[in-house]
Protein backbone atom coordinates (compact mmCIF):
# COMPACT_ATOMS: atom_id res chain seq x y z
CA UNK A 1 0.00 0.00 0.00
CA UNK A 2 1.08 3.48 -1.08
CA UNK A 3 2.26 5.59 2.13
CA UNK A 4 -0.15 9.18 2.50
CA UNK A 5 1.53 12.33 2.28
CA UNK A 6 1.40 12.50 5.81
CA UNK A 7 3.31 9.52 6.43
CA UNK A 8 6.05 10.69 3.68
CA UNK A 9 6.59 13.57 6.14
CA UNK A 10 6.40 11.69 9.21
CA UNK A 11 8.96 9.35 8.10
CA UNK A 12 11.36 11.47 5.88
CA UNK A 13 14.18 11.02 8.01
CA UNK A 14 14.06 7.32 7.66
CA UNK A 15 13.13 7.66 3.85
CA UNK A 16 15.86 9.43 3.31
CA UNK A 17 18.08 7.10 4.13
CA UNK A 18 19.67 5.08 1.20
CA UNK A 19 19.57 2.11 3.65
CA UNK A 20 15.92 1.96 4.43
CA UNK A 21 14.66 4.50 1.83
CA UNK A 22 10.69 3.86 1.29
CA UNK A 23 10.70 0.32 1.01
CA UNK A 24 12.40 -0.08 4.13
CA UNK A 25 9.38 2.49 5.59
CA UNK A 26 6.95 -0.24 3.91
CA UNK A 27 8.29 -3.31 5.57
CA UNK A 28 8.73 -1.39 9.51
CA UNK A 29 4.91 -0.29 8.48
CA UNK A 30 3.88 -3.97 8.00
CA UNK A 31 6.13 -5.36 11.08
CA UNK A 32 4.72 -7.00 14.27
CA UNK A 33 6.70 -6.81 16.99
CA UNK A 34 6.14 -7.87 20.54
CA UNK A 35 7.25 -6.63 23.87
CA UNK A 36 7.32 -8.40 26.97
CA UNK A 37 7.67 -6.56 29.60
CA UNK A 38 6.85 -2.56 29.62
CA UNK A 39 9.10 -1.49 32.15
CA UNK A 40 12.94 -0.31 32.03
CA UNK A 41 13.50 -1.69 28.69
CA UNK A 42 10.25 -2.14 27.63
CA UNK A 43 9.50 1.45 27.72
CA UNK A 44 12.19 2.97 25.70
CA UNK A 45 12.02 0.01 22.95
CA UNK A 46 8.08 0.55 22.74
CA UNK A 47 8.23 3.96 22.14
CA UNK A 48 11.40 4.09 19.34
CA UNK A 49 9.33 1.35 17.34
CA UNK A 50 5.90 3.24 17.20
CA UNK A 51 7.76 6.22 16.63
CA UNK A 52 9.28 4.41 13.36
CA UNK A 53 6.34 3.59 12.56
CA UNK A 54 6.41 -0.65 13.04
CA UNK A 55 2.48 -1.43 12.06
CA UNK A 56 1.39 -3.35 14.68
CA UNK A 57 3.11 -3.57 18.07
CA UNK A 58 2.06 -6.15 21.49
CA UNK A 59 2.94 -5.34 24.38
CA UNK A 60 3.00 -7.94 27.57
CA UNK A 61 2.83 -7.12 31.18
CA UNK A 62 0.59 -8.26 33.90
CA UNK A 63 1.65 -4.87 36.79
CA UNK A 64 0.60 -1.90 37.05
CA UNK A 65 2.24 1.24 37.05
CA UNK A 66 4.46 1.53 40.72
CA UNK A 67 5.74 5.12 41.95
CA UNK A 68 9.18 3.46 42.09
CA UNK A 69 8.71 2.85 38.54
CA UNK A 70 8.80 6.52 36.84
CA UNK A 71 12.62 6.89 37.45
CA UNK A 72 13.32 4.60 34.50
CA UNK A 73 9.91 3.47 32.70
CA UNK A 74 9.68 6.88 30.49
CA UNK A 75 6.85 5.63 28.75
CA UNK A 76 4.12 5.97 31.79
CA UNK A 77 3.58 9.48 33.71
CA UNK A 78 2.55 10.27 37.20
CA UNK A 79 -0.82 10.19 36.49
CA UNK A 80 -0.35 6.70 35.46
CA UNK A 81 0.20 5.24 38.79
CA UNK A 82 -2.15 2.53 39.47
CA UNK A 83 -3.00 1.90 35.66
CA UNK A 84 -2.38 -0.88 33.86
CA UNK A 85 1.45 -0.54 32.44
CA UNK A 86 0.09 -1.66 28.89
CA UNK A 87 -2.89 0.72 29.15
CA UNK A 88 -0.11 3.53 29.81
CA UNK A 89 2.23 2.44 27.54
CA UNK A 90 -0.49 2.02 24.46
CA UNK A 91 -1.92 5.63 25.40
CA UNK A 92 1.60 6.88 24.77
CA UNK A 93 2.35 5.05 21.94
CA UNK A 94 -0.99 6.32 20.49
CA UNK A 95 -0.45 10.18 21.38
CA UNK A 96 2.93 9.64 19.86
CA UNK A 97 2.20 8.23 16.58
CA UNK A 98 -1.90 6.98 15.30
CA UNK A 99 -0.59 4.86 12.63
CA UNK A 100 0.65 2.18 15.20
CA UNK A 101 -1.73 -0.23 16.15
CA UNK A 102 -0.96 -1.54 20.01
CA UNK A 103 -2.08 -4.97 20.72
CA UNK A 104 -2.36 -4.96 25.06
CA UNK A 105 -2.12 -8.29 26.79
CA UNK A 106 -2.39 -7.47 30.59
CA UNK A 107 -0.94 -10.87 31.84
CA UNK A 108 2.28 -12.66 32.64
CA UNK A 109 3.63 -15.22 30.10
CA UNK A 110 3.62 -18.58 31.13
CA UNK A 111 4.07 -22.07 29.02
CA UNK A 112 0.65 -22.38 28.35
CA UNK A 113 0.18 -19.13 26.41
CA UNK A 114 3.34 -17.73 25.18
CA UNK A 115 3.60 -19.69 21.89
CA UNK A 116 0.79 -18.76 20.48
CA UNK A 117 1.18 -15.01 21.39
CA UNK A 118 4.76 -14.75 19.60
CA UNK A 119 3.49 -17.03 16.58
CA UNK A 120 2.15 -13.92 14.90
CA UNK A 121 4.78 -11.44 15.72
CA UNK A 122 8.24 -11.19 13.17
CA UNK A 123 10.29 -10.13 16.13
CA UNK A 124 10.36 -10.49 20.49
CA UNK A 125 11.96 -8.18 22.99
CA UNK A 126 12.81 -9.43 25.73
CA UNK A 127 12.37 -6.86 28.39
CA UNK A 128 11.05 -8.72 31.65
CA UNK A 129 12.89 -9.05 34.98
CA UNK A 130 13.07 -12.31 36.31
CA UNK A 131 15.35 -15.37 34.81
CA UNK A 132 11.97 -17.50 34.75
CA UNK A 133 10.60 -15.41 32.09
CA UNK A 134 13.78 -14.85 30.23
CA UNK A 135 14.85 -18.39 29.78
CA UNK A 136 10.74 -19.26 28.80
CA UNK A 137 11.23 -16.55 26.32
CA UNK A 138 14.31 -17.78 24.46
CA UNK A 139 13.05 -21.28 24.62
CA UNK A 140 9.63 -20.43 22.95
CA UNK A 141 11.37 -18.33 20.60
CA UNK A 142 13.74 -21.26 19.89
CA UNK A 143 10.91 -23.74 19.43
CA UNK A 144 8.67 -21.15 17.32
CA UNK A 145 11.90 -20.14 15.05
CA UNK A 146 11.34 -16.47 16.21
CA UNK A 147 14.32 -14.19 16.31
CA UNK A 148 14.14 -12.08 19.50
CA UNK A 149 16.01 -9.83 21.19
CA UNK A 150 17.26 -10.02 25.23
CA UNK A 151 18.91 -8.02 27.30
CA UNK A 152 19.14 -7.65 30.82
CA UNK A 153 20.49 -4.15 33.45
CA UNK A 154 21.54 -3.84 36.62
CA UNK A 155 22.98 -0.62 38.65
CA UNK A 156 25.48 0.34 36.23
CA UNK A 157 25.64 -2.02 33.96
CA UNK A 158 23.07 -3.89 30.87
CA UNK A 159 23.94 -6.12 27.86
CA UNK A 160 21.93 -7.92 24.81
CA UNK A 161 22.22 -10.35 22.57
CA UNK A 162 19.56 -11.50 19.64
CA UNK A 163 19.00 -14.82 18.51
CA UNK A 164 18.09 -15.49 14.85
CA UNK A 165 17.33 -19.31 14.55
CA UNK A 166 20.22 -20.97 12.57
CA UNK A 167 22.73 -17.80 12.79
CA UNK A 168 24.23 -18.57 16.32
CA UNK A 169 23.41 -19.26 19.55
CA UNK A 170 20.58 -18.52 22.03
CA UNK A 171 20.37 -17.66 25.80
CA UNK A 172 20.19 -20.57 26.82
CA UNK A 173 23.31 -22.31 25.43
CA UNK A 174 25.44 -19.38 27.01
CA UNK A 175 23.53 -19.30 30.74
CA UNK A 176 22.17 -23.46 30.43
CA UNK A 177 19.80 -23.09 33.74
CA UNK A 178 18.47 -19.70 35.58
CA UNK A 179 20.63 -18.96 38.75
CA UNK A 180 18.93 -19.94 42.05
CA UNK A 181 16.33 -17.18 43.62
CA UNK A 182 18.32 -14.41 44.63
CA UNK A 183 21.99 -15.87 43.78
CA UNK A 184 21.90 -13.35 41.49
CA UNK A 185 20.45 -9.58 42.44
CA UNK A 186 17.61 -8.08 40.67
CA UNK A 187 16.99 -4.40 39.95
CA UNK A 188 14.93 -4.43 43.01
CA UNK A 189 17.61 -5.44 45.38
CA UNK A 190 20.45 -3.83 43.55
CA UNK A 191 18.98 -0.70 42.06
CA UNK A 192 19.66 0.17 38.15
CA UNK A 193 20.96 3.39 36.88
CA UNK A 194 17.68 5.10 35.05
CA UNK A 195 19.01 5.82 31.88
CA UNK A 196 20.36 2.05 31.45
CA UNK A 197 17.29 1.28 30.27
CA UNK A 198 17.09 3.82 28.03
CA UNK A 199 20.67 2.66 26.44
CA UNK A 200 19.83 -1.09 26.51
CA UNK A 201 16.07 -0.76 25.53
CA UNK A 202 16.91 1.22 22.62
CA UNK A 203 19.33 -1.00 21.26
CA UNK A 204 17.11 -3.46 21.82
CA UNK A 205 15.12 -1.09 19.24
CA UNK A 206 17.71 -1.08 17.07
CA UNK A 207 17.89 -4.30 16.55
CA UNK A 208 14.52 -4.62 15.55
CA UNK A 209 14.15 -2.28 13.17
CA UNK A 210 17.17 -3.21 11.25
CA UNK A 211 16.13 -6.99 11.60
CA UNK A 212 13.05 -5.76 9.82
CA UNK A 213 14.69 -3.54 7.32
CA UNK A 214 17.28 -6.14 6.45
CA UNK A 215 20.18 -3.58 7.28
CA UNK A 216 23.62 -4.77 8.40
CA UNK A 217 24.84 -7.22 11.35
CA UNK A 218 23.15 -8.19 13.99
CA UNK A 219 24.36 -8.90 17.74
CA UNK A 220 23.87 -12.62 16.57
CA UNK A 221 26.41 -14.66 18.42
CA UNK A 222 27.73 -11.85 20.27
CA UNK A 223 27.09 -10.23 23.59
CA UNK A 224 27.31 -6.28 23.70
CA UNK A 225 28.08 -5.54 27.42
CA UNK A 226 27.92 -2.03 28.27
CA UNK A 227 29.70 -0.52 31.50
CA UNK A 228 28.22 3.26 32.33
CA UNK A 229 31.11 3.61 35.26
CA UNK A 230 33.68 3.50 33.06
CA UNK A 231 31.46 4.28 29.46
CA UNK A 232 32.70 0.71 28.03
CA UNK A 233 30.97 -0.85 25.12
CA UNK A 234 32.33 -4.50 24.50
CA UNK A 235 31.03 -6.99 21.82
CA UNK A 236 31.58 -10.40 23.49
CA UNK A 237 31.93 -13.01 20.46
CA UNK A 238 30.18 -15.99 21.85
CA UNK A 239 31.25 -19.54 20.97
CA UNK A 240 29.42 -20.60 17.67
CA UNK A 241 28.75 -24.00 18.42
CA UNK A 242 25.51 -24.67 19.06
CA UNK A 243 25.37 -28.02 18.88
CA UNK A 244 25.60 -29.36 22.59
CA UNK A 245 22.27 -26.88 23.76
CA UNK A 246 19.51 -28.63 25.21
CA UNK A 247 16.95 -26.46 23.26
CA UNK A 248 18.91 -25.34 19.86
CA UNK A 249 21.37 -28.17 19.87
CA UNK A 250 21.35 -30.79 17.24
CA UNK A 251 19.88 -33.10 19.95
CA UNK A 252 17.30 -31.14 21.95
CA UNK A 253 16.51 -32.76 25.73
CA UNK A 254 14.00 -29.69 26.25
CA UNK A 255 11.30 -29.79 23.52
CA UNK A 256 8.34 -28.84 26.37
CA UNK A 257 8.74 -25.19 27.69
CA UNK A 258 9.00 -24.93 31.44
CA UNK A 259 7.77 -23.02 33.92
CA UNK A 260 10.96 -22.53 36.40
CA UNK A 261 9.88 -21.46 39.87
CA UNK A 262 11.75 -18.26 41.40
CA UNK A 263 13.28 -20.83 43.53
CA UNK A 264 15.80 -23.40 42.47
CA UNK A 265 18.26 -25.31 44.44
CA UNK A 266 21.40 -23.50 45.21
CA UNK A 267 23.47 -26.06 43.29
CA UNK A 268 21.43 -26.21 40.12
CA UNK A 269 22.10 -22.91 38.51
CA UNK A 270 24.21 -21.18 35.35
CA UNK A 271 25.83 -24.80 33.40
CA UNK A 272 24.58 -27.17 35.99
CA UNK A 273 21.79 -29.69 35.60
CA UNK A 274 18.70 -28.32 37.18
CA UNK A 275 15.57 -29.83 38.40
CA UNK A 276 12.48 -28.02 36.78
CA UNK A 277 8.37 -27.48 37.50
CA UNK A 278 7.35 -29.17 34.27
CA UNK B 1 52.71 -16.38 30.06
CA UNK B 2 50.17 -14.18 28.48
CA UNK B 3 46.53 -15.04 28.25
CA UNK B 4 43.77 -12.56 27.12
CA UNK B 5 41.16 -11.87 29.35
CA UNK B 6 38.11 -10.16 28.78
CA UNK B 7 39.90 -8.66 25.71
CA UNK B 8 43.06 -7.33 27.75
CA UNK B 9 46.35 -9.15 27.46
CA UNK B 10 47.19 -10.45 31.04
CA UNK B 11 50.77 -11.75 32.52
CA UNK B 12 50.03 -14.93 34.52
CA UNK B 13 52.33 -17.72 35.83
CA UNK B 14 52.66 -20.58 33.67
CA UNK B 15 50.16 -23.82 34.89
CA UNK B 16 47.42 -21.39 36.09
CA UNK B 17 44.24 -22.91 36.28
CA UNK B 18 40.90 -21.48 35.45
CA UNK B 19 39.70 -21.43 39.60
CA UNK B 20 42.30 -19.67 40.25
CA UNK B 21 41.84 -16.89 37.43
CA UNK B 22 38.49 -16.79 38.22
CA UNK B 23 39.95 -15.97 41.94
CA UNK B 24 42.65 -13.55 40.73
CA UNK B 25 40.00 -11.47 38.16
CA UNK B 26 37.69 -11.19 41.11
CA UNK B 27 34.62 -12.72 39.37
CA UNK B 28 31.13 -11.52 41.07
CA UNK B 29 29.47 -14.59 41.94
CA UNK B 30 31.73 -17.39 40.53
CA UNK B 31 29.84 -19.90 40.70
CA UNK B 32 26.78 -18.74 38.17
CA UNK B 33 29.43 -17.15 35.71
CA UNK B 34 29.82 -18.65 32.08
CA UNK B 35 33.38 -19.11 31.13
CA UNK B 36 34.41 -19.42 27.67
CA UNK B 37 37.83 -20.15 26.08
CA UNK B 38 38.74 -19.83 22.92
CA UNK B 39 35.66 -20.25 21.36
CA UNK B 40 34.35 -22.49 23.30
CA UNK B 41 32.00 -22.85 26.24
CA UNK B 42 33.84 -24.75 29.84
CA UNK B 43 31.01 -27.03 31.04
CA UNK B 44 30.96 -26.66 34.90
CA UNK B 45 32.13 -29.97 35.67
CA UNK B 46 35.20 -29.14 33.80
CA UNK B 47 35.88 -25.40 35.72
CA UNK B 48 37.82 -26.98 37.69
CA UNK B 49 40.54 -28.99 35.85
CA UNK B 50 40.93 -26.66 33.35
CA UNK B 51 44.31 -25.16 32.81
CA UNK B 52 45.21 -21.98 30.92
CA UNK B 53 47.86 -22.03 27.97
CA UNK B 54 49.42 -19.19 26.51
CA UNK B 55 47.35 -17.11 24.38
CA UNK B 56 44.54 -18.18 25.45
CA UNK B 57 41.63 -15.95 25.51
CA UNK B 58 39.50 -16.39 28.49
CA UNK B 59 35.76 -14.22 28.22
CA UNK B 60 33.53 -14.29 31.48
CA UNK B 61 29.48 -13.82 30.93
CA UNK B 62 27.62 -13.01 33.92
CA UNK B 63 23.82 -13.57 33.96
CA UNK B 64 22.10 -9.93 34.60
CA UNK B 65 18.50 -10.61 35.10
CA UNK B 66 16.89 -6.99 35.42
CA UNK B 67 14.75 -5.00 32.81
CA UNK B 68 11.62 -3.57 34.54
Amino acid sequence: MAMTDQQIERYSRHIILKEVGAKGQKKLLNAKVLIIGAGGLGAPAAMYLAAAGVGTIGIVDADEVDLSNLQRQIIHSTADIGKPKVKSAKETMNAMNPDVEVKTYHMFVDSTNIRELIREYDFVIDGTDNFPAKFLINDACVMEKKPFSHAGIIRFKGQLMTYVPGEGPCYRCVFKNPPPKDAVPTCKQAGVIGAMGGVIGSLQAMEAVKYIVGVGKLLTGHLLTYDAVNQEFRKVKLPSDTSKCPVCGSHPTITELIDYEQEVCEETAGRFETKENQ
Amino acid sequence: MTITVAGEKKEYKDGLTLPELIELENVETPQYVTVSINDEFIETENKEKTVLKEGDSVEFLYFMGGGQ
